[in-house]
C-alpha cells in the first residue's frame, strides 16, 4: 500500500514487525525474588501494585536471562493484571530482552555526540571482531551487539554499555581488544565511571 | 561565579552523608520545616528559579499549582530520565551529590504537602541507582528521611524507580504513566500534573537539576540567588558540552556567560583548532546556532532571542568535518527509534523522515526530497500530542533551513562530499 506517491513505502508492503513472544520454560519467582518483589510493591499505594511492574519484569530478566511468555503470565499473575498488559509494556521497553542474549551484551551509543567521537567505527570493529550483525549473538553465545541511543554520558564519547556497566571514552581501535579483556577479566575490564571514581 | 552545585564533584567521598553533612548539608531543609509550606513556595518563587528539565517554567509557579483543596495525597516526581541527546548533567548530580537531590525532593514534598517523592531514574544509570539508594538508607537511618524528620512532626518516603530504557518517559505525563506500570506514553493536557498526575493524584514533576537548586536557595538565600545571572535566569546552571571540543565535561555558571565563553574558555575551543561550523545549544532538540552567534549569552531568554532554545543546556559542538545529511539522518533514527507510537504524524512521520534523509544519503535522493523533507516535518510540528514531534521536525528544518547548499550538493553528487575521517569506513547496513 502506498501513503504517499513521493514516499518510500512505494517500495512494498508496510508491515508490522510485531512477533508473538516466545513461550520459553514454565517460569516462576524464585522465593527471594518473589519476596524482593513483594518488597518493592509496598512502595506504591496497596491498590497500585501495577506500579511495580518494570521492577517485576527487571526481576525475570535477572532470573533467567530474558522475558518469554510463561514469564509474562506470571507476571501478570502475582501483579493482578492480564498477560496482553503485561506483553504490552515489555514490547514497550528497550531494556527488556524477548531473546536470549549473551552473558555480555555489548549497547553501542550510536547517538549524535558518540557518533562525532566515533560510534560508528566502534560498532563496526566489534561487528567484525564477533563476526556479526547488530541486534546478533555471536557463535560463542557470550556477546550480543545492540546499537542504543544517547546513554547521557556524552562528555565520554563514545560510549559502550556492557550489561549494566559502562566503558567509556572507547578508542574504535581499542574496540576488538575490549572483546578479548572481557574473556579474561569480565567487568574488570571496564573503565566506567562507577568502577573507579574520577579524579 | 564560583561553583556551588559541583563545587565537590572532585571529592571523592562528596555522595556520602557525612561529607553532606559537613558541608551545610540538609540546612535547607532545616530551614525550610521551620517555616510554613506556603512560606517555602513564596521563597522559591522569589528566587525566580525556572524549571532545568527543559522548558525553564518557574518552579515556585509549578508548586503553587498544585490542587491545596483534596483529601486525596499529593506527590513529587522527580525527573532523573535524563535522555535528551547531548544532555548528562543530572547524571553528575545524582551520582556525586545524592543528597542535594534528596534534599531537594524533602522540601518540594513539604512546600506541596506532599508524603512521598519518586525519583524516576532511567535503567541505564544504574550504578547511579545504586550510589542513590544506599545514600536514601543512610538517610533513613539518620531520620532525614521517614517518619518525624529532624523533630519536625513532617513524615517523608523517599522511593528510586527504574525506567527500562525510553526517552519518552522524560516526558512528565510519560513519566507517569510509566511510574504507574505501564508504557511510557503521554497524556493528554489538561488536566495538568498539578490537578491530576500520578494516580490521578495533584502532583509536581521536577527535574533533577531544578530540585538541586531548591536547598541552595534556602541555604543561602533568594538575594543570593537572585545575584546570580541576568533577571529572569536566576542561580547556578549547569552546562554539558560535547562533541567536537578539546575538553568536553559538565561547567557550571550563570546564565551571563556566552556561548564562546563555555566553548572556547572552558571547554578549549574546537578540538584540533579546526573551524566551527554549528552549535547545537540545547541537547538534540534545539535549532542549531552558527559561528556568528557565539556571543549569544546561553540564558533561556538570551538563546530564545538567538532563535534557538537553552532546553536541557545541551551544547553540542560541530566542526567543518560534520555533513548536516548525516547529522538530521543520525538524530531522525534517534526520534524514530525513540517515538512512542500514540499520535500518528509523529509515528509515521519520523520514519518518513528518515527513509528520506537515508536516500538523500544513499545517493537516491532528488531535488525535490528536500521540499518533500520540509513538507513531511511541517505535517509533525504542531501536529502531535506531545512536544515531541516539534523536537523530531527540529533537525530536519533547522539543517535545511541552515545548509539547504549541503542537502543539495549532496543529491547532485550522489555522495557526501565531506570528509568525516569519525564516521564509519563501509556504508553502514541499515537497521
Ligand atoms: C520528549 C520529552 C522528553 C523529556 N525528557 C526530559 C528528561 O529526560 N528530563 C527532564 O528533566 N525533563 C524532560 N522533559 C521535560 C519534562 O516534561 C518536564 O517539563 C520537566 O521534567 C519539568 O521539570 P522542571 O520544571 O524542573 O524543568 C522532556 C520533555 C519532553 C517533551
Ligand atoms: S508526539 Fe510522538 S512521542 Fe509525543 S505522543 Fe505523539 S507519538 Fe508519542
Ligand atoms: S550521545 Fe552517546 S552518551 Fe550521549
Amino acid at each position: 500500500m502506498t501513503f504517499h506517491p513521493l514516499m518510500p513505502y512505494g517500495e512494498g508492503v508496510h508491515k508490522s514487525e510485531r512477533a508473538l513472544p516466545e513461550r520459553g520454560e514454565p517460569f516462576e519467582y524464585t522465593p527471594d525474588n518473589r519476596a524482593r518483589l513483594e518488597e518493592i510493591a509496598r512502595r506504591y499505594p496497596p491498590e497500585r501494585r501495577r506500579s511495580a511492574m518494570l521492577p517485576a519484569l527487571y526481576l525475570v530478566q535477572q532470573q533467567q536471562g530474558y522475558i518469554t511468555a510463561n514469564a509474562m503470565q506470571h507476571v501478570a499473575e502475582v501483579i493482578g493484571l492480564t498477560p496482553a498488559e503485561v506483553e504490552d509494556v515489555v514490547s514497550y521497553y528497550v531494556m527488556f530482552y524477548t531473546k536470549p542474549v549473551g552473558k555480555y551484551v555489548l549497547q553501542v551509543c550510536r547517538t549524535l555526540s558518540c557518533a562525532l567521537m566515533g560510534a560508528e567505527q566502534v560498532t563496526e570493529e566489534l561487528a567484525e571482531k564477533l563476526r556479526v550483525k547488530v541486534g546478533e549473538t555471536d557463535a560463542s553465545g557470550e556477546f550480543t551487539l545492540l546499537e542504543v541511543e544517547c546513554l547521557g554520558a556524552c562528555d565520554r564519547a563514545p560510549v559502550v554499555m556492557v550489561n549494566d556497566h559502562w566503558h567509556e571514552r572507547l578508542e574504535p581501535s581499542a574496540a576488538g581488544k575490549l572483546v578479548d579483556d572481557l574473556r579474561l577479566r569480565g567487568d574488570a575490564a571496564l573503565s566506567g565511571c562507577h568502577l573507579k571514581v574520577e579524579k | 561565579m564560583d561553583p556551588v552545585l559541583t563545587k565537590y564533584v572532585g571529592e571523592p567521598n562528596a555522595f556520602t552523608l557525612d561529607f553532606y553533612l559537613a558541608h551545610e548539608g540538609y540546612e535547607g531543609l532545616r530551614k525550610a520545616l521551620a517555616m510554613t509550606p506556603a512560606e517555602v513556595i513564596e521563597t522559591v518563587k522569589a528566587s525566580g528559579l525556572r524549571g532545568r528539565g527543559g522548558a525553564g517554567f518557574p518552579t515556585g509557579m509549578k508548586w503553587q499549582f498544585v490542587l491545596k483543596d483534596t483529601s486525596r495525597p499529593k506527590y513529587i516526581a522527580c525527573n532523573a530520565d535524563e535522555s535528551e541527546p547531548g544532555t548528562f548533567k543530572d547524571h553528575v548530580l545524582l551520582e556525586r551529590h545524592p543528597h542535594l537531590v534528596i534534599e531537594g525532593c524533602l522540601i518540594a514534598c513539604y512546600a506541596i504537602g506532599a508524603r512521598v517523592a519518586y525519583i524516576y531514574i532511567r535503567g541505564e544509570f544504574f550504578h547511579v541507582q545504586q550510589v542513590l539508594e544506599a545514600e536514601i538508607a543512610r538517610a533513613y537511618e539518620r531520620g532525614l528521611i521517614g517518619k518525624n524528620i529532624l523533630g519536625s512532626g513532617f513524615d517523608c518516603d523517599v522511593f528510586v524507580h527504574r525506567g527500562a530504557g525510553a526517552y519518552e518517559a522524560g516526558e512528565e505525563t510519560a513519566l507517569l504513566e510509566s511510574l504507574e506500570g505501564k508504557r511510557a506514553q503521554p497524556r493528554i493536557k489538561p488536566p495538568f500534573p498539578a490537578v491530576a498526575g500520578l494516580y490521578n493524584c495533584p502532583t509536581a514533576v521536577n527535574n533533577v537539576e531544578t530540585l538541586c537548586n531548591v536547598p541552595l536557595v534556602l541555604r543561602k538565600g533568594v538575594e543570593w540567588f537572585t545575584s546570580i545571572g541576568p533577571e529572569k535566569n536566576t542561580g547556578p546552571k549547569l552546562f554539558c558540552i560535547s562533541g567536537h571540543v578539546a575538553r568536553p565535561g559538565v561547567y557550571e555558571a550563570s546564565m551571563n556567560i556566552t556561548l564562546r565563553e563555555l566553548i572556547v574558555d572552558f571547554a578549549g575551543g574546537v578540538r584540533g583548532g579546526r573551524p566551527l561550523k554549528a552549535v547545537i545549544p540545547g541537547g538534540s532538540s534545539t535549532p542549531l546556532l552558527l559561528p556568528n552567534q557565539l556571543d549569544t549569552t546561553a540564558s533561556f531568554d538570551g538563546i530564545a532571542k538567538a532563535g534557538s532554545l537553552l532546553g536541557s543546556a545541551g551544547i553540542i559542538v560541530l566542526d567543518d568535518t560534520t555533513c548536516m545529511v548525516w547529522l538530521a539522518e543520525n538524530l531522525l533514527h534517534f526520534y524514530r527509534h525513540e517515538s512512542c507510537g500514540k499520535c500518528t504524524p509523529c509515528r509515521e512521520g519520523t520514519d518518513w523522515l528518515l527513509k528520506i534523509l537515508r536516500r538523500i544519503d544513499r545517493g537516491e535522493g532528488q531535488m525535490n526530497d528536500i521540499d518533500l523533507l520540509l513538507d513531511v516535518s511541517g505535517n509533525i510540528a504542531g501536529k502531535t500530542l506531545c512536544p515531541f514531534g516539534d523536537a523530531a521536525a527540529t533537525p530536519v528544518l533547522s539543517t535545511i533551513k541552515l545548509f539547504r547548499q549541503e542537502f543539495e550538493a549532496h543529491i547532485r553528487e550522489g555522495r557526501c562530499t565531506i570528509r568525516s575521517p569519525w564516521r564509519a569506513r563501509q556504508a553502514m547496513a541499515a537497521h
